[in-house]
């Protein structure tokens, strides 16, 4: 695969990162501000019964998931990027771009299955 | 040698004594580098070539330096001047470093060869990478061409800014990335591949894209900036660079460019009479 293509995809994961981290800035962080200016209200942020109703819809499980796989290719595009910087053998570079892949694709995999198991728990 | 400099103070009104701390390796005899003072008697409008050129003749020598046009055009003279990548031939002493001191060392990233002539191996090397000519589909063409090409004053300036770098490696000596990145291949290499990349004339975007389109390659450019601004000649190849991604994405999702056709040979057209005629070659 070539560069660009990496690279093309951490461009677009920064960007749907400003978004979907936005409405998480926004609802659970900004939640008195949003809601005083009226833009959106998602309940309380702590309260019980409030978390169990956000994580019941499936724009929660959207946004979550889309958030997760996208900071992580994000983040682990730059970490590779910041590693290689550093000249290093051939062999090195492929063991460095194998640990980010193996590693990112493994927390992605346990963190899609724990968003599906909180969607589906939240439904239960 | 004190002479020299009370002569040279007798001779011209106005001089300012500078010192020059000068970088001194010679691996055949040097296990470690170290700088020598001179004191030189500058005068007003002298460069830092010039102050060199004077150490060499009157103090010193021994110390190795790389020069040729002395006008800002080949290149050779590139150093390292009070921290910053520069042409010495280029560089005022009084009006432009405004310092008592100037230290002198080769340009960064480079291998020394002696004193502060740098190995430019690696420069000519990227340069050569990217393939910095005209490439064309039709080789039987780009070998004998049949004419002229067409291209438009405003595709002319697409690449023009770009083609004024004289290979003195500034830029690369001031790169971060071409400090720790070895396989980079630096701003001057990648601001050749873009140059010929835009050029109408050109249709070698494949036959380049191996050589900047990867791990290595535009990609991990920081946009630091220091490269344009260290450049002599306002290449300014970081927009470049900046350039050469957007042109890659492009292509990628299927920009493509036919080369420029050869121009039609202009017909019934009367020479202007007051137009001369170009001298008889004196090469037959």
């Amino acid at each position: 695969m070539r560069e660009s293509t990496l690279w093309f995809w951490h461009l677009i994961a920064g960007i749907v990162i400003i978004f979907v981290l936005g409405i998480h800035i926004g609802v659970m962080h900004l939640d008195k501000i949003m809601q005083a200016i009226g833009i959106m209200s998602a309940g309380d942020v702590l309260s019980y019964a409030d978390v169990l109703a956000r994580a019941k819809t499936i724009a929660y499980l959207i946004i979550y998931l889309l958030l997760m796989w996208f900071a992580l290719y994000h983040g682990f595009y730059g970490l590779r990027s910041m590693i290689l910087e550093i000249s290093m053998s051939k062999t090195a570079q492929a063991v460095v771009n194998w640990v980010i892949f193996l590693f990112g694709f493994g927390l992605a995999v346990y963190g899609t299955y724990a968003i599906i198991i909180g969607y589906t728990m939240a439904n239960a | 040698m004190s002479e020299t400099n009370e002569s040279y103070k007798t001779n011209f009104a106005e001089t300012k004594d500078i010192v020059f701390k000068i970088f001194r390796y010679d691996p055949d005899v040097n296990t470690e580098p170290h700088f020598d003072t001179f004191t030189v008697p500058v005068v007003k409008g002298w460069t830092v070539l010039d102050a060199v050129m004077h150490i060499k003749e009157n103090m010193d020598s021994t110390v190795s330096y790389r020069a040729s046009c002395r006008m800002g055009i080949c290149g050779s003279c590139a150093m390292d001047i009070n921290g910053k990548p520069r042409l010495a031939c280029q560089t005022q002493v009084i009006a432009e470093l405004q310092s008592d001191e100037v230290v002198i060392k080769p340009l960064a990233n480079y291998p020394i060869l002696r004193d502060i002539v740098p190995d430019l191996t690696p420069l000519i090397q990227n340069h050569e990478a990217v393939k910095p000519y005209i490439i064309r589909k039709d080789k039987e063409d780009q070998k004998n061409p049949k004419g002229e090409l067409y291209q438009t004053p405003d595709e002319l300036e697409e690449y023009l800014q770009f083609s004024y770098c004289i290979k003195c490696g500034a830029c690369m000596a001031a790169c971060p990335v071409v400090a720790t990145d070895e396989e980079f291949p630096g701003p001057q290499a990648l601001t050749q591949a873009y140059r010929y990349t835009i050029d109408t004339r050109d249709d070698g975007f494949m036959e380049r894209i191996d050589s900047v389109d990867k791990t290595h390659g535009a990609w991990r450019c920081h946009f630091a900036g220091a490269c344009s601004d260290a450049c002599p000649k306002g290449v300014d190849p970081a927009f470049a660079i900046q350039l050469l991604k957007r042109e890659i994405t492009a292509r990628k999702f299927g920009k493509k460019r036919e080369p420029a056709p050869i121009a039609k040979q202009p017909v019934n057209v009367k020479r202007l009479e007051s137009v001369p005629y170009p001298p008889e070659k004196t090469v037959k």
